[in-house]
Protein backbone atom coordinates (compact mmCIF):
# COMPACT_ATOMS: atom_id res chain seq x y z
CA UNK A 1 0.00 0.00 0.00
CA UNK A 2 2.98 2.60 1.25
CA UNK A 3 6.39 2.20 -1.16
CA UNK A 4 9.00 4.91 -0.19
CA UNK A 5 11.98 4.39 -2.74
CA UNK A 6 15.02 6.18 -1.88
CA UNK A 7 13.25 8.81 -0.36
CA UNK A 8 15.72 11.86 0.44
CA UNK A 9 15.12 15.96 1.79
CA UNK A 10 17.47 18.38 2.27
CA UNK A 11 16.77 21.71 3.50
CA UNK A 12 19.83 24.14 2.51
CA UNK A 13 22.93 22.11 3.73
CA UNK A 14 21.18 20.24 6.38
CA UNK A 15 20.53 16.39 5.16
CA UNK A 16 17.14 15.69 6.98
CA UNK A 17 16.09 12.65 5.38
CA UNK A 18 18.84 10.13 3.64
CA UNK A 19 18.08 7.67 1.06
CA UNK A 20 15.23 5.98 3.40
CA UNK A 21 13.31 2.69 1.62
CA UNK A 22 10.60 0.59 3.17
CA UNK A 23 7.10 -0.77 2.48
CA UNK A 24 3.85 -0.97 4.22
CA UNK A 25 1.65 -3.54 3.36
CA UNK A 26 -2.21 -4.20 4.11
CA UNK A 27 -2.14 -5.84 7.91
CA UNK A 28 1.00 -4.41 8.56
CA UNK A 29 1.66 -1.84 11.37
CA UNK A 30 4.99 -0.04 11.14
CA UNK A 31 6.43 1.65 14.16
CA UNK A 32 8.71 4.32 13.06
CA UNK A 33 11.61 4.72 15.94
CA UNK A 34 14.60 7.59 16.02
CA UNK A 35 15.90 10.32 18.52
CA UNK A 36 14.49 13.77 18.43
CA UNK A 37 15.79 15.05 14.82
CA UNK A 38 16.38 11.83 13.30
CA UNK A 39 13.94 12.47 10.50
CA UNK A 40 11.13 10.84 11.40
CA UNK A 41 8.19 13.84 10.88
CA UNK A 42 10.00 14.69 7.56
CA UNK A 43 9.72 11.23 6.41
CA UNK A 44 6.21 11.37 7.16
CA UNK A 45 5.12 14.77 5.66
CA UNK A 46 6.87 13.27 2.23
CA UNK A 47 4.74 10.04 2.42
CA UNK A 48 1.55 12.15 2.87
CA UNK A 49 2.62 14.57 0.31
CA UNK A 50 2.86 17.92 2.48
CA UNK A 51 6.51 18.30 1.97
CA UNK A 52 7.82 17.23 -1.50
CA UNK A 53 10.90 15.20 -0.97
CA UNK A 54 14.13 16.67 -2.81
CA UNK A 55 14.84 12.89 -4.14
CA UNK A 56 13.07 9.65 -4.31
CA UNK A 57 9.46 8.25 -4.48
CA UNK A 58 6.51 7.85 -2.63
CA UNK A 59 4.02 5.59 -3.42
CA UNK A 60 0.25 5.35 -2.29
CA UNK A 61 -1.52 2.15 -3.43
CA UNK A 62 -1.06 2.49 -7.15
CA UNK A 63 -0.70 6.62 -7.33
CA UNK A 64 2.68 8.29 -6.97
CA UNK A 65 2.28 11.24 -4.36
CA UNK A 66 3.98 13.61 -6.49
CA UNK A 67 2.57 13.21 -9.89
CA UNK A 68 -0.79 11.84 -8.92
CA UNK A 69 -1.57 13.83 -5.06
CA UNK A 70 -5.61 14.19 -5.13
CA UNK A 71 -5.90 10.11 -5.52
CA UNK A 72 -2.80 9.26 -3.50
CA UNK A 73 -4.27 11.47 -0.40
CA UNK A 74 -7.61 10.36 -0.42
CA UNK A 75 -6.43 6.87 0.51
CA UNK A 76 -4.73 8.36 3.24
CA UNK A 77 -5.41 9.78 7.05
CA UNK A 78 -2.90 12.06 8.53
CA UNK A 79 -2.51 12.73 11.83
CA UNK A 80 0.56 15.58 12.40
CA UNK A 81 2.63 15.22 15.13
CA UNK A 82 1.63 19.05 17.39
CA UNK A 83 -1.94 17.49 16.30
CA UNK A 84 -3.27 20.97 14.81
CA UNK A 85 -7.05 21.55 14.98
CA UNK A 86 -8.79 24.90 14.00
CA UNK A 87 -9.27 25.86 17.44
CA UNK A 88 -12.20 27.94 16.31
CA UNK A 89 -14.55 25.42 15.31
CA UNK A 90 -16.71 23.16 17.11
CA UNK A 91 -15.37 19.41 17.64
CA UNK A 92 -18.46 18.35 15.75
CA UNK A 93 -17.81 21.48 13.59
CA UNK A 94 -14.10 20.21 12.99
CA UNK A 95 -15.12 16.78 12.31
CA UNK A 96 -17.67 17.29 9.73
CA UNK A 97 -15.39 19.55 8.03
CA UNK A 98 -12.89 16.37 7.34
CA UNK A 99 -15.72 14.23 6.66
CA UNK A 100 -16.94 17.03 3.57
CA UNK A 101 -13.36 17.33 2.55
CA UNK A 102 -12.93 13.93 2.41
CA UNK A 103 -15.79 13.49 -0.23
CA UNK A 104 -18.23 12.57 2.03
CA UNK A 105 -22.00 14.46 1.51
CA UNK A 106 -24.99 14.45 3.60
CA UNK A 107 -26.12 11.15 5.89
CA UNK A 108 -22.54 9.99 5.22
CA UNK A 109 -20.97 12.59 7.42
CA UNK A 110 -23.01 12.46 10.02
CA UNK A 111 -22.99 8.60 10.03
CA UNK A 112 -19.01 9.55 10.23
CA UNK A 113 -18.67 11.67 12.61
CA UNK A 114 -20.79 9.47 15.02
CA UNK A 115 -18.48 6.74 14.49
CA UNK A 116 -14.78 9.03 14.78
CA UNK A 117 -16.59 10.07 18.11
CA UNK A 118 -17.74 6.49 19.56
CA UNK A 119 -13.89 5.51 18.27
CA UNK A 120 -12.54 8.46 20.37
CA UNK A 121 -14.22 8.83 23.11
CA UNK A 122 -15.45 12.57 22.30
CA UNK A 123 -19.11 12.52 23.14
CA UNK A 124 -18.86 14.69 26.44
CA UNK A 125 -16.88 17.09 24.19
CA UNK A 126 -18.96 17.35 20.80
CA UNK A 127 -19.91 20.72 20.93
CA UNK A 128 -17.48 22.32 22.67
CA UNK A 129 -14.72 25.04 21.23
CA UNK A 130 -11.45 22.87 20.18
CA UNK A 131 -9.83 26.02 21.88
CA UNK A 132 -11.05 25.43 25.24
CA UNK A 133 -10.56 21.01 24.63
CA UNK A 134 -7.54 19.85 27.20
CA UNK A 135 -4.68 18.55 25.44
CA UNK A 136 -5.45 14.88 25.47
CA UNK A 137 -9.12 15.44 23.86
CA UNK A 138 -7.12 17.89 21.03
CA UNK A 139 -5.06 15.57 20.23
CA UNK A 140 -7.97 12.78 20.40
CA UNK A 141 -9.92 15.46 18.06
CA UNK A 142 -7.18 15.14 15.31
CA UNK A 143 -6.84 11.37 15.73
CA UNK A 144 -10.85 11.38 14.71
CA UNK A 145 -9.92 13.25 12.02
CA UNK A 146 -7.26 11.26 10.52
CA UNK A 147 -9.65 8.30 10.80
CA UNK A 148 -13.18 9.77 9.73
CA UNK A 149 -13.01 8.41 6.25
CA UNK A 150 -11.84 4.68 6.74
CA UNK A 151 -8.55 5.31 5.66
CA UNK A 152 -6.63 2.23 4.00
CA UNK A 153 -3.41 4.12 5.10
CA UNK A 154 -2.71 6.00 8.35
CA UNK A 155 -0.05 7.85 9.01
CA UNK A 156 0.57 9.27 12.56
CA UNK A 157 2.84 10.92 13.72
CA UNK A 158 3.81 10.08 17.70
CA UNK A 159 0.00 9.25 17.89
CA UNK A 160 0.36 8.88 21.76
CA UNK A 161 2.17 12.20 23.03
CA UNK A 162 0.50 14.09 25.49
CA UNK A 163 -2.31 11.69 26.56
CA UNK A 164 -2.35 10.23 30.24
CA UNK A 165 -1.52 6.02 30.46
CA UNK A 166 -5.06 4.84 30.26
CA UNK A 167 -5.44 7.28 27.06
CA UNK A 168 -1.95 5.60 25.09
CA UNK A 169 -3.42 2.08 26.36
CA UNK A 170 -6.56 2.67 24.39
CA UNK A 171 -5.02 4.66 21.18
CA UNK A 172 -2.54 1.50 21.10
CA UNK A 173 -5.68 -0.48 21.06
CA UNK A 174 -6.98 0.89 18.49
CA UNK A 175 -4.21 1.56 16.53
CA UNK A 176 -3.67 -2.57 16.75
CA UNK A 177 -7.04 -2.99 16.01
CA UNK A 178 -7.34 -1.14 12.64
CA UNK A 179 -4.08 -2.74 11.50
CA UNK A 180 -5.31 -5.88 10.67
CA UNK A 181 -7.33 -4.36 7.56
CA UNK A 182 -5.15 -1.34 6.87
CA UNK A 183 -1.42 -0.30 6.62
CA UNK A 184 -0.64 1.67 9.35
CA UNK A 185 2.80 3.93 10.12
CA UNK A 186 3.36 5.56 13.12
CA UNK A 187 6.27 7.05 14.67
CA UNK A 188 7.16 7.27 18.58
CA UNK A 189 9.99 7.72 20.99
CA UNK A 190 8.40 5.39 23.69
CA UNK A 191 9.45 1.56 22.94
CA UNK A 192 7.60 -0.03 24.50
CA UNK A 193 4.64 0.90 22.52
CA UNK A 194 6.31 -0.52 19.35
CA UNK A 195 6.10 -4.22 20.60
CA UNK A 196 2.35 -3.72 22.09
CA UNK A 197 1.39 -2.39 18.76
CA UNK A 198 3.45 -2.83 16.20
CA UNK A 199 4.02 -5.94 13.34
CA UNK A 200 7.54 -4.02 12.20
CA UNK A 201 9.64 -1.47 13.28
CA UNK A 202 12.00 0.76 11.50
CA UNK A 203 14.53 2.93 13.86
CA UNK A 204 15.84 6.12 11.70
CA UNK A 205 18.80 7.91 12.93
CA UNK A 206 20.33 11.15 11.43
CA UNK A 207 18.09 10.66 8.91
CA UNK A 208 19.23 6.84 7.43
CA UNK A 209 17.34 3.39 7.95
CA UNK A 210 19.87 1.75 10.30
CA UNK A 211 17.53 -1.20 11.46
CA UNK A 212 14.52 -3.26 10.11
CA UNK A 213 12.32 -5.37 11.69
CA UNK A 214 10.05 -7.31 13.57
CA UNK A 215 10.01 -5.97 17.47
CA UNK A 216 11.81 -9.67 17.94
CA UNK A 217 13.76 -9.74 15.85
CA UNK A 218 15.29 -6.12 16.77
CA UNK A 219 14.88 -7.27 20.32
CA UNK A 220 17.31 -9.85 19.99
CA UNK A 221 19.80 -7.78 18.78
CA UNK A 222 20.12 -5.78 21.80
CA UNK A 223 23.44 -6.11 23.18
CA UNK A 224 21.67 -8.45 26.74
CA UNK A 225 20.01 -10.61 24.55
CA UNK A 226 21.02 -14.24 24.88
CA UNK A 227 22.84 -13.77 28.60
CA UNK A 228 22.25 -15.27 31.19
CA UNK A 229 20.97 -13.14 34.28
CA UNK A 230 22.18 -14.80 37.71
CA UNK A 231 21.22 -13.71 40.94
CA UNK A 232 22.13 -15.66 43.60
CA UNK A 233 22.56 -15.29 47.81
CA UNK A 234 24.73 -15.80 50.46
CA UNK A 235 27.85 -16.19 48.45
CA UNK A 236 30.50 -14.03 47.39
CA UNK A 237 30.57 -11.76 44.57
CA UNK A 238 34.14 -13.39 43.35
CA UNK A 239 33.33 -16.62 43.99
CA UNK A 240 30.43 -16.44 41.80
CA UNK A 241 31.99 -14.57 39.09
CA UNK A 242 34.76 -16.55 38.84
CA UNK A 243 32.77 -20.27 38.93
CA UNK A 244 30.71 -18.66 35.88
CA UNK A 245 33.83 -17.44 34.11
CA UNK A 246 34.92 -21.37 34.30
CA UNK A 247 31.64 -22.14 32.92
CA UNK A 248 31.70 -23.94 29.48
CA UNK A 249 31.08 -21.83 26.54
CA UNK A 250 31.09 -18.42 28.70
CA UNK A 251 33.02 -15.21 26.80
CA UNK A 252 32.74 -13.22 29.23
CA UNK A 253 30.57 -12.46 32.89
CA UNK A 254 29.60 -8.96 34.07
CA UNK A 255 28.65 -8.28 37.17
CA UNK A 256 25.53 -6.41 37.66
CA UNK A 257 24.75 -5.47 41.76
CA UNK A 258 26.53 -6.83 44.63
CA UNK A 259 24.13 -5.81 47.38
CA UNK A 260 23.33 -7.10 51.15
CA UNK A 261 24.30 -10.62 50.56
CA UNK A 262 22.98 -10.93 47.09
CA UNK A 263 25.19 -11.39 43.75
CA UNK A 264 23.60 -10.58 40.33
CA UNK A 265 25.68 -11.29 37.65
CA UNK A 266 25.39 -11.67 33.68
CA UNK A 267 26.88 -14.68 31.56
CA UNK A 268 27.74 -13.53 27.73
CA UNK A 269 27.74 -17.10 25.73
CA UNK A 270 30.77 -17.35 23.02
CA UNK A 271 27.93 -18.20 20.33
CA UNK A 272 24.20 -17.57 20.48
CA UNK A 273 22.79 -19.04 23.49
CA UNK A 274 21.11 -22.44 23.68
CA UNK A 275 20.02 -25.08 26.36
CA UNK A 276 23.43 -26.38 27.07
CA UNK A 277 24.93 -23.37 27.67
CA UNK A 278 21.78 -22.16 30.26
CA UNK A 279 22.42 -26.17 31.73
CA UNK A 280 25.77 -25.18 32.15
CA UNK A 281 25.39 -22.31 34.08
CA UNK A 282 22.74 -23.61 36.56
CA UNK A 283 25.14 -26.31 36.95
CA UNK A 284 27.96 -24.23 37.91
CA UNK A 285 25.20 -22.40 40.07
CA UNK A 286 24.33 -25.63 42.33
CA UNK A 287 24.94 -25.45 45.53
CA UNK A 288 24.15 -21.74 45.75
CA UNK A 289 21.17 -20.39 46.87
CA UNK A 290 19.53 -19.07 43.55
CA UNK A 291 17.24 -16.27 43.47
CA UNK A 292 16.62 -15.71 39.99
CA UNK A 293 17.88 -17.43 36.42
CA UNK A 294 16.66 -16.91 32.79
CA UNK A 295 17.80 -16.16 29.72
CA UNK A 296 17.32 -12.29 28.86
CA UNK A 297 15.54 -11.74 25.50
CA UNK A 298 16.90 -8.44 25.05
CA UNK A 299 15.24 -4.51 25.41
CA UNK A 300 14.37 -2.89 22.42
CA UNK A 301 15.86 0.22 24.19
CA UNK A 302 19.12 -1.43 24.74
CA UNK A 303 19.25 -1.50 20.93
CA UNK A 304 17.85 1.43 20.54
CA UNK A 305 20.63 2.94 22.97
CA UNK A 306 23.30 0.92 21.09
CA UNK A 307 22.61 1.95 17.35
CA UNK A 308 21.68 5.49 17.60
CA UNK A 309 23.94 8.57 18.23
CA UNK A 310 21.61 10.32 20.83
CA UNK A 311 21.98 14.41 20.57
CA UNK A 312 23.03 14.30 24.00
CA UNK A 313 26.55 12.55 23.53
CA UNK A 314 29.05 12.53 20.99
CA UNK A 315 29.46 10.32 18.25
CA UNK B 1 -15.27 20.15 -12.38
CA UNK B 2 -18.34 19.45 -9.76
CA UNK B 3 -15.62 18.14 -7.74
CA UNK B 4 -13.34 20.78 -7.59
CA UNK B 5 -16.10 23.27 -7.08
CA UNK B 6 -17.88 21.34 -3.87
CA UNK B 7 -13.85 21.03 -2.32
CA UNK B 8 -13.88 24.91 -2.85
CA UNK B 9 -16.71 25.74 -1.38
CA UNK B 10 -16.35 23.25 1.13
CA UNK B 11 -13.32 25.29 1.97
CA UNK B 12 -15.15 28.63 1.73
CA UNK B 13 -17.99 27.65 4.44
CA UNK B 14 -15.31 26.70 6.96
CA UNK B 15 -13.68 29.98 6.18
CA UNK B 16 -17.14 32.29 6.40
CA UNK B 17 -17.89 30.26 9.63
CA UNK B 18 -14.63 31.15 11.01
CA UNK B 19 -15.13 34.39 10.59
CA UNK B 20 -18.95 34.15 12.59
CA UNK B 21 -17.43 31.84 15.54
CA UNK B 22 -15.36 35.19 16.58
CA UNK B 23 -16.41 38.73 17.12
CA UNK B 24 -14.04 39.87 14.86
CA UNK B 25 -17.23 39.53 12.25
CA UNK B 26 -19.18 41.63 13.85
CA UNK B 27 -16.48 43.89 15.23
CA UNK B 28 -15.82 44.74 11.87
CA UNK B 29 -18.85 45.05 9.74
CA UNK B 30 -20.05 47.78 12.76
CA UNK B 31 -16.24 49.50 12.37
CA UNK B 32 -16.86 49.57 8.63
CA UNK B 33 -20.70 50.71 9.04
CA UNK B 34 -19.51 53.57 11.35
CA UNK B 35 -16.32 54.64 9.48
CA UNK B 36 -18.21 55.47 6.32
CA UNK B 37 -21.01 56.68 7.79
CA UNK B 38 -18.72 59.30 9.42
CA UNK B 39 -16.31 59.86 5.81
CA UNK B 40 -19.57 60.52 4.23
CA UNK B 41 -21.69 62.57 6.33
CA UNK B 42 -19.53 63.88 8.53
CA UNK B 43 -15.82 64.50 6.32
CA UNK B 44 -17.34 64.29 2.70
CA UNK B 45 -19.77 66.96 2.91
CA UNK B 46 -22.39 64.80 1.87
CA UNK B 47 -25.17 67.17 2.15
CA UNK B 48 -23.28 70.51 1.47
CA UNK B 49 -22.68 69.05 -2.08
CA UNK B 50 -26.25 69.15 -2.27
CA UNK B 51 -26.48 66.64 -5.18
CA UNK B 52 -28.19 62.72 -5.48
CA UNK B 53 -24.86 61.21 -6.13
CA UNK B 54 -22.57 58.53 -4.00
CA UNK B 55 -19.29 60.73 -4.46
CA UNK B 56 -18.45 61.38 -0.57
CA UNK B 57 -19.17 57.61 -0.17
CA UNK B 58 -17.14 56.03 -2.64
CA UNK B 59 -14.48 58.51 -2.17
CA UNK B 60 -13.47 57.16 1.07
CA UNK B 61 -13.41 53.54 0.21
CA UNK B 62 -10.00 53.21 -1.50
CA UNK B 63 -8.48 55.04 2.21
CA UNK B 64 -10.89 52.58 4.09
CA UNK B 65 -10.07 49.49 2.47
CA UNK B 66 -6.44 50.36 3.27
CA UNK B 67 -7.07 49.38 7.02
CA UNK B 68 -9.98 47.49 6.78
CA UNK B 69 -9.11 44.45 4.28
CA UNK B 70 -5.56 43.79 5.60
CA UNK B 71 -7.64 43.14 8.93
CA UNK B 72 -9.94 40.95 7.55
CA UNK B 73 -7.10 39.07 5.57
CA UNK B 74 -3.92 39.32 7.59
CA UNK B 75 -5.01 35.50 9.62
CA UNK B 76 -6.30 33.63 6.22
CA UNK B 77 -2.90 31.76 5.39
CA UNK B 78 -0.43 33.13 8.41
CA UNK B 79 -2.77 31.54 10.75
CA UNK B 80 -3.12 28.58 9.18
CA UNK B 81 0.99 28.32 9.17
CA UNK B 82 0.72 29.19 12.94
CA UNK B 83 -1.32 26.63 14.40
CA UNK B 84 -0.09 23.95 12.27
CA UNK B 85 -3.70 23.23 10.41
CA UNK B 86 -2.03 23.81 6.86
CA UNK B 87 -0.33 20.43 7.88
CA UNK B 88 -3.73 18.76 7.21
CA UNK B 89 -5.30 21.21 4.94
CA UNK B 90 -2.49 20.55 2.40
CA UNK B 91 -2.76 16.60 3.22
CA UNK B 92 -6.56 16.74 2.11
CA UNK B 93 -7.91 15.49 -1.18
CA UNK B 94 -7.98 18.66 -2.52
CA UNK B 95 -5.18 20.91 -4.36
CA UNK B 96 -3.47 23.95 -3.45
CA UNK B 97 -5.63 26.29 -5.59
CA UNK B 98 -8.86 25.16 -4.31
CA UNK B 99 -7.84 25.75 -0.75
CA UNK B 100 -6.36 29.05 -2.29
CA UNK B 101 -9.88 29.85 -4.46
CA UNK B 102 -12.27 28.65 -1.09
CA UNK B 103 -10.49 30.96 1.47
CA UNK B 104 -9.92 34.13 -0.81
CA UNK B 105 -13.88 33.94 -1.98
CA UNK B 106 -14.83 33.74 1.53
CA UNK B 107 -13.09 36.41 2.53
CA UNK B 108 -14.26 38.33 -0.35
CA UNK B 109 -17.75 37.31 0.33
CA UNK B 110 -17.17 38.70 3.71
CA UNK B 111 -16.36 42.05 2.48
CA UNK B 112 -19.37 42.00 -0.09
CA UNK B 113 -21.98 41.26 2.87
CA UNK B 114 -20.23 44.34 4.30
CA UNK B 115 -20.38 46.69 1.41
CA UNK B 116 -23.93 45.85 0.88
CA UNK B 117 -25.01 46.43 4.11
CA UNK B 118 -24.23 50.17 3.23
CA UNK B 119 -27.52 49.64 1.60
CA UNK B 120 -29.05 52.98 4.11
CA UNK B 121 -26.66 55.06 2.14
CA UNK B 122 -28.27 54.71 -0.90
CA UNK B 123 -31.58 54.80 0.32
CA UNK B 124 -31.32 57.93 2.04
CA UNK B 125 -29.77 59.41 -1.55
CA UNK B 126 -32.74 57.95 -3.09
CA UNK B 127 -35.30 59.45 -0.50
CA UNK B 128 -33.38 62.93 -0.88
CA UNK B 129 -33.05 63.32 -4.60
CA UNK B 130 -32.82 61.27 -7.98
CA UNK B 131 -30.06 59.86 -7.96
CA UNK B 132 -28.81 57.73 -10.96
CA UNK B 133 -28.77 54.42 -9.88
CA UNK B 134 -26.43 53.03 -12.23
CA UNK B 135 -23.77 55.38 -11.31
CA UNK B 136 -24.22 53.75 -7.88
CA UNK B 137 -24.09 50.39 -9.04
CA UNK B 138 -20.97 51.26 -10.93
CA UNK B 139 -19.23 52.18 -7.87
CA UNK B 140 -20.09 49.24 -6.36
CA UNK B 141 -18.63 47.06 -8.65
CA UNK B 142 -15.83 49.26 -8.52
CA UNK B 143 -15.45 49.41 -4.86
CA UNK B 144 -16.39 45.44 -4.55
CA UNK B 145 -13.21 44.62 -7.06
CA UNK B 146 -11.21 47.29 -5.23
CA UNK B 147 -11.78 45.14 -2.00
CA UNK B 148 -11.03 42.22 -3.67
CA UNK B 149 -7.51 43.55 -5.17
CA UNK B 150 -6.72 44.18 -1.76
CA UNK B 151 -7.68 41.24 -0.50
CA UNK B 152 -5.87 39.22 -2.92
CA UNK B 153 -2.32 41.34 -1.84
CA UNK B 154 -3.28 40.89 1.92
CA UNK B 155 -3.79 36.84 1.22
CA UNK B 156 -0.05 36.84 -0.48
CA UNK B 157 1.64 38.96 2.38
CA UNK B 158 0.04 36.45 4.92
CA UNK B 159 0.97 33.24 3.03
CA UNK B 160 4.82 34.76 3.21
CA UNK B 161 4.70 34.79 7.28
CA UNK B 162 3.04 33.24 10.17
CA UNK B 163 2.76 36.04 12.34
CA UNK B 164 -0.29 38.36 11.29
CA UNK B 165 1.07 42.04 12.65
CA UNK B 166 3.60 41.78 9.60
CA UNK B 167 1.50 40.29 6.82
CA UNK B 168 -0.71 43.22 8.14
CA UNK B 169 1.50 46.00 8.09
CA UNK B 170 3.07 44.70 4.78
CA UNK B 171 -0.38 44.30 3.16
CA UNK B 172 -1.21 47.93 4.22
CA UNK B 173 2.30 49.29 2.60
CA UNK B 174 1.57 47.98 -0.66
CA UNK B 175 -1.92 48.93 -0.69
CA UNK B 176 -0.94 52.50 -0.07
CA UNK B 177 1.55 52.30 -2.34
CA UNK B 178 -1.40 51.16 -5.09
CA UNK B 179 -3.38 54.47 -4.07
CA UNK B 180 -0.14 57.03 -3.85
CA UNK B 181 0.84 55.78 -7.22
CA UNK B 182 -2.27 57.45 -8.82
CA UNK B 183 -3.65 60.15 -6.07
CA UNK B 184 -3.62 63.59 -7.58
CA UNK B 185 -1.26 64.99 -4.98
CA UNK B 186 1.71 62.41 -5.90
CA UNK B 187 1.09 62.77 -9.61
CA UNK B 188 1.57 66.44 -9.34
CA UNK B 189 4.39 65.98 -7.68
CA UNK B 190 6.02 63.80 -10.75
CA UNK B 191 4.14 65.65 -13.59
CA UNK B 192 6.49 68.88 -12.04
CA UNK B 193 9.36 67.02 -11.73
CA UNK B 194 9.39 65.21 -14.98
CA UNK B 195 7.52 67.55 -17.12
CA UNK B 196 8.81 66.32 -20.24
CA UNK B 197 8.30 62.75 -19.78
CA UNK B 198 4.95 62.47 -19.30
CA UNK B 199 4.59 59.01 -20.29
CA UNK B 200 6.48 58.27 -16.79
CA UNK B 201 3.90 59.39 -15.00
CA UNK B 202 1.17 58.04 -16.99
CA UNK B 203 2.67 54.55 -16.75
CA UNK B 204 3.43 54.80 -12.61
CA UNK B 205 -0.49 55.92 -12.34
CA UNK B 206 -1.70 53.24 -14.35
CA UNK B 207 -0.93 50.93 -11.62
CA UNK B 208 -2.72 52.96 -9.05
CA UNK B 209 -6.06 51.68 -7.65
CA UNK B 210 -6.95 54.66 -8.07
CA UNK B 211 -6.81 55.65 -11.58
CA UNK B 212 -9.35 52.68 -12.33
CA UNK B 213 -11.60 53.23 -9.06
CA UNK B 214 -12.50 56.93 -10.46
CA UNK B 215 -14.23 55.57 -13.90
CA UNK B 216 -16.49 52.88 -11.87
CA UNK B 217 -17.40 55.73 -9.46
CA UNK B 218 -18.63 57.78 -12.47
CA UNK B 219 -20.75 55.03 -13.11
CA UNK B 220 -18.44 53.53 -15.98
CA UNK B 221 -17.64 49.96 -15.97
CA UNK B 222 -14.69 50.08 -18.41
CA UNK B 223 -13.27 46.47 -19.22
CA UNK B 224 -9.67 47.92 -19.21
CA UNK B 225 -10.42 48.84 -15.56
CA UNK B 226 -12.24 45.49 -15.01
CA UNK B 227 -9.26 43.64 -16.37
CA UNK B 228 -7.04 45.64 -14.29
CA UNK B 229 -8.52 44.50 -11.00
CA UNK B 230 -8.92 41.16 -12.07
CA UNK B 231 -5.14 40.84 -12.85
CA UNK B 232 -4.02 42.43 -9.49
CA UNK B 233 -6.28 39.29 -7.74
CA UNK B 234 -5.12 36.96 -10.45
CA UNK B 235 -1.47 37.79 -9.90
CA UNK B 236 -1.49 37.88 -6.34
CA UNK B 237 -3.08 34.47 -5.77
CA UNK B 238 -1.32 33.09 -8.29
CA UNK B 239 2.18 34.26 -6.35
CA UNK B 240 0.54 33.02 -2.89
CA UNK B 241 0.40 29.48 -4.40
CA UNK B 242 3.85 29.79 -5.17
CA UNK B 243 4.67 31.10 -1.86
CA UNK B 244 3.17 28.25 -0.33
CA UNK B 245 4.69 25.88 -1.75
CA UNK B 246 8.09 27.49 -1.49
CA UNK B 247 7.37 27.38 1.62
CA UNK B 248 7.37 23.81 2.15
CA UNK B 249 10.38 23.18 0.24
Amino acid sequence: MIKVENLTKTFGPKVAVNDVSFTVERGEVLGFLGPNGAGKSTTMRMVTGFLPPTAGRVTIGTHDMLEDPVPAKRLIGYLPESAPCYSDMTVHGFLSFAAEIRGLRGDAIKKAVHRAVEMCFLENVLHQSVDTLSKGYRHRTCFAQSIIHDPEILVMDEPTDGLDPNQKHEIRQLIKRMGEKKAIIFSTHILEEVEAACTRAIIIDLGKVVANGTPQELKRKAPNAGAILLRVSGVAAEAVTGKLRAVDGAERVQLVKDENGTVTARVFPKSSSNGEFSKAVGAAAQGWRVEELHIEEGKLDEYFRSITASDTAKK
Amino acid sequence: MSNSLGNISTIAKRELSAYFASPVAYVFIVIFLLLTGFFTFMVGGFFERNEASLISFFLWHPWLYLFLVPAVGMRVWSEEQRQGTIELLMTMPITPWQAIMGKFLASWAFLALALALTFPVVVTVKYLGNPDLGVVAGGYIGSFLLAGAYLAITCLTSALTRNQVIAFIISVVVCLFLILAGWPPVTNILTKALPDNRWVVELVSAFSVMTHFEDFQRGVVDSRHLLFFLSVIGFSLFSTSVALRSLRS
